[in-house]
This record gives structure tokens, sequence and C-alpha cells, in this order.
């Protein structure tokens, strides 16, 4: 099957990992020497951008604006606990994302006539969540909901912020759920029903269990989206990172507090991607290796 | 003896093109009916359709009398009283073989984890994979995994067994022990109904043979009377090739 894929297929599979030709593993002296010429020409590549960056002409007002440390030391404290608040809300959505999303993608995959309404529900909404932008999701829900001053609903800026984000992502993460629920063989169904279990004890005990395997992927990917989607509640002047930033920015017309929090976003968000790309490549190879 | 399933002239089409038609045929409590007939005859659909995974479009379908197919009728209900066993296994591969076959147990009948697993251990005991209990399915061969989907089928204790070419898949040397759980359950009385290419295994336990073409049961009787003086040309026809082909 790998003779025939073609090197488009290969840069498919190996996505940004792809750092050269791929060769086949050879004796050990190889091995280190192909490490060594990788080392080298990676070292001159950096050396070489840092070297026109550092010597341009601009790079003594770009430091001034975007890397002043003592700027970076004023800023930090506020950044990070913005990035504290950051992080928790990113935490709480996304458990109470994933379990709702796997509600509606089960209501979505309930078939027969009697499930029509709240099938159809279900498609509603997530046309219609997906049809908006996040950031006017934010802006309605965040200043609209409290303005109305009902009664028995919270009124925090905060609380709908985040159930914005919840309700916008819910609607993205229970179509990677449908999409692995469906890729889950017709005859899995079949046999489960054939014991007698009904519609929704089929999803939940022989369907979804293996749906969510080959999704995982897919909501790795998901939470690195929302972990830095959490920021666009700055717009409700809530004080996460990106609003501490801009608050300093705009007292000192000094950007480095942005850079502060791209750091720290930086941070977290590489090791899940990285995470993600081996995960996937164990799931694949574990596959290939069970069908052969 | 009573009559267990029966069905009148059962008729089914998938978009316009027919599958079944005019089907008529009781099967009796204890007796062992084998489906025969070549490819896209209409085999699988007839257990299909029996066990209410198709729905049929004319004819009606009765267990012990009583009408099944309506749509007033409860399909899990039904399904409780029958077992079928597919082609393709189709075990459920995250779960350990124990748990494949308590899951219906548990999940419909209500029986507690530990009588469920007391029983399936019993029943592996009784078909040799005793040492599997706890294995996953993928490191199973193709006959115990096959055995093991007769097992999750028999767990839910069946009125009725519905086989679906259940060797169809396997390698030549898994077929034997395979068959030989089929002949099993036959000396214990299993009412089954059994879709197979296995002619000498037709001829060997069958109570009674049904040859279907084209969606049709064109001829049946003992496999004594059918196997060596067909009526029809197409079934005359169709032993022979078997014949030809050195499968009987």
């Amino acid at each position: 099957m790998t003779d025939r894929s073609t090197p488009l297929d290969e840069v498919m599979r190996r996505g940004p990992r792809l750092l050269g030709p791929r060769r086949p593993r050879g004796p050990r002296e190889e091995g280190a020497r192909s490490a060594f010429v990788a080392f080298v020409s990676t070292l001159i590549l950096v050396s070489l951008a840092l070297w026109v960056v550092l010597t341009s002409e601009a790079w003594p007002r770009v430091q001034k604006q975007f890397f002043n440390p003592s700027a970076f030391r004023e800023v930090w404290p506020d950044v990070a606990s913005g990035f504290w608040l950051d992080i928790q809300m990113f935490l709480v959505a996304e458990v109470v994302i994933l379990t709702l999303a796997l509600i509606v993608a089960m209501i979505r995959s309930l078939r027969g006539p009697a499930f029509l309404p709240i099938r159809m529900l279900a498609i509603f909404y997530i046309d219609l969540i997906r049809g908006i932008p996040v950031i006017l999701l934010i802006l309605l829900l965040g200043f609209g909901v409290p303005a109305l001053q009902l009664s028995g609903v919270p009124d925090g800026r905060l609380f709908w912020g985040v159930t914005a984000l919840v309700i916008s992502y819910t609607a993205y993460t229970s179509e990677v759920y449908r999409a692995g629920i469906e890729s889950v063989h017709e005859s899995q169904r079949m046999s489960a029903r054939s014991l007698g279990l009904t519609q929704g004890k089929t999803l939940w005990y022989v369907i979804v269990p293996q749906a969510v395997r080959n999704v995982i992927p897919a909501l790795l990917n998901g939470f690195v989206s929302l972990q830095k989607d959490v920021a666009l509640v700055y717009v409700l002047g809530i004080r996460e990172a990106v609003r501490a930033a801009q608050i300093y920015n705009a007292r000192t017309f000094n950007y480095t507090g942005y850079i502060a929090a791209a750091i720290l976003f930086l941070i977290v968000s590489v090791p899940v991607a990285r995470f993600t790309d081996w995960y996937t490549e164990r799931d694949r190879r574990r596959r290939q290796a069970m069908s052969t | 003896m009573a009559v267990k399933l029966e069905l009148t002239n059962v008729g089914k089409a998938f978009e316009d093109k027919v599958v079944l038609r005019d089907i008529d045929l009781a099967v009796q409590e204890h007796e062992v009916v084998c489906l025969i007939g070549s490819s896209g005859s209409g085999k699988s659909t007839l257990l299909k359709c029996v066990d209410l995974l198709v729905p049929i479009d004319e004819g009606a379908i009765l267990l012990d009398g009583q009408a099944i197919s309506g749509p007033d009728v409860n399909p899990n209900t039904v399904r409780q009283r029958m077992g079928i066993v597919f082609q393709a296994f189709n075990l459920f591969p995250h779960m350990s073989v124990v748990d494949n076959i308590t899951l219906g147990p548990r999940k419909v009948h209500g029986l507690s984890k530990e009588a469920a697993e007391e029983r399936a251990a019993g029943l592996l005991e009784r078909f040799g994979l005793a040492d599997k209990m706890h294995e996953y399915p993928d490191r199973l061969s193709g006959g115990q995994q096959q055995r093991v989907a007769v097992i999750r089928a028999l767990a839910s204790d069946p009125e009725l067994m519905l086989f679906d070419e259940i060797t169809s898949a396997l390698d030549p040397e898994l077929v034997a022990e395979v068959l030989n759980v089929i002949r099993g359950l036959k000396n214990e009385g299993m009412t089954m109904l059994i879709a197979t290419h296995e002619m000498g295994f037709a001829r060997d336990v069958a109570d009674r043979v049904c040859f279907l073409d084209a969606g049709v049961i064109l001829e049946q009787g003992p496999p004594g009377e059918f196997f060596t003086n067909p009526q029809q040309p197409r079934t005359r026809q169709f032993l022979q090739r078997i014949v030809e082909a050195g499968r009987l």
C-alpha cells in the first residue's frame, strides 16, 4: 500500500514533521551523519535569519517596541494573571463542550421518524451557530443578556462570554463527533440492534466508544483552537491576558505586553499540537499493524 | 410439532431491485432449515428481515403464530427472542470477549454483571474458549471470533437462531470448528435457519433444504431428496456446478 503512495500523500501523512526527504533507516553511522547534517543546516539557517533581523536598520526600534525587557518585567504580572483566567475559561468550557457536543451528535444520529423533530432541532442549531462569527456571539450574549436584567439569569459578562464560546464550539465539536459516529461500520450497529439493544444503548455502548477513538486527533485540534479563542472575551472588557496587554499598550504605546501574552499561549498550545501529531501517528501505525 | 417461525408471502425490494418475492416458509420447533443459493439470491436479506433488521415491503412474519412484522410491534422485544450470527463476525472490537457476550444479557435483559459473566464463562467453557474470556477480538483467530459471535447470540437464551453464511469469511481449516458448534446446537434441539454455501454441511445437518434463486424459493425438501433428485432445472444446474467445483 505504501509503495504506491505519492509524495503528496507522504506530505499529507507526515504533515509539518516532514523536514526532509524520507530515506530508509540505514546503519548507525549513517543515522549519526544525517543528524549532524540536519543540525548544521538548521544552525546555518537560524543564524542567517537572526543576522538579517538583528543587523537591520529597524531592529533597535522593533526591539524597543516589541521586545523591551523593562516593559516585559512591568507588564508580566498582569498578563500572567490574565492568562491564568484564560486557562480556567478554557478548562471549564472544554469539559462542557465535550459533553454537550456528544449529546447533540447522538441526537443527530438517531434514526426513525419519531426522532425527526429533535434531529431537525440539532441540525438547525448546528447550521445557525456555524454561520455566525464567534466574536459576534460573544458580543451579543456578553453585553446583550446582562443588559436585559432578567431575574434569575446570571448577569456576569464572564459567564456569558464563556457561554458564547461553549455554544459556538459545541456546534463544531458535535460535527466532529458525528463524523466519528458515521465512521463506525453499519454492521456494528446492526449486530448491536440484533441483540435487542435500543438505538440509544447501541450508540452509547457500541458506536460512541469506537467513534470517539476515531476522532481524538480532531478533538485535540479543537482543544488548541479553543485554548486561543478564549482570548476573544477580551472584547467584553474581561481582564484576561490579551486585555491586560491591551491596557498596558494603551498606557505606554509599547507592544511588549502582546508578545508576553503570545509567549504564554505558545507555551500551552505548541505541546498540545505536538502531542496531537504524536498521537495521530501512533494511532495510524497501530491500525496499520492491526490490518496486516 | 408447533410452527416456530412462519413467513407468508414476504416481499422486499431495494429501490426497484426485487430481492425477495412471495416467500412462504415455515420452520417447525427444533427444525433446522438450510437456505442455499448463489450469492445475491436473497438468503442474507431473508434472515435480516426475520430479525427485523430490514423492514419487509409485503407479507407477514410470524413468531409462535404472532405477527412480528407490523408497525405496532417493538422490534427490540422480538430481537431478544432470536439470535443472529453474521458472515463478518461483527464482534465489538473495543470490548473483551466476555464484555461482548454479556452486553445483551446485562443491558437488555437486566442481568447483574456477576450473573451474566457466570453464564458467559459457562458458555465459553462449553465451546472450548474458556481461556479467551478476557482477550480482545483482534487477538483471536477467525474461527474463534466466529464462535464468540455464536456465544454472544446464545447468551440471551434465544428461541431461534439465524446464521448468515457464518463460515464464508473463514480460512478452510477453521470452518469445521464453527460448523461443529452448529451441530452441537442441533443436538440440543435449537431451532435454526441457516444460510450457507457449505453443501456437505447442509446435507448433513439440515432437516430441510430451501433453494433460493432470484429472491424466490424455487424448491425445498429433505436433504436426501433435494441433493439426489432435484426437480427444477435451475436447481439441477446449481447443484451440477457445485459438484463440478468439488464442493459436494
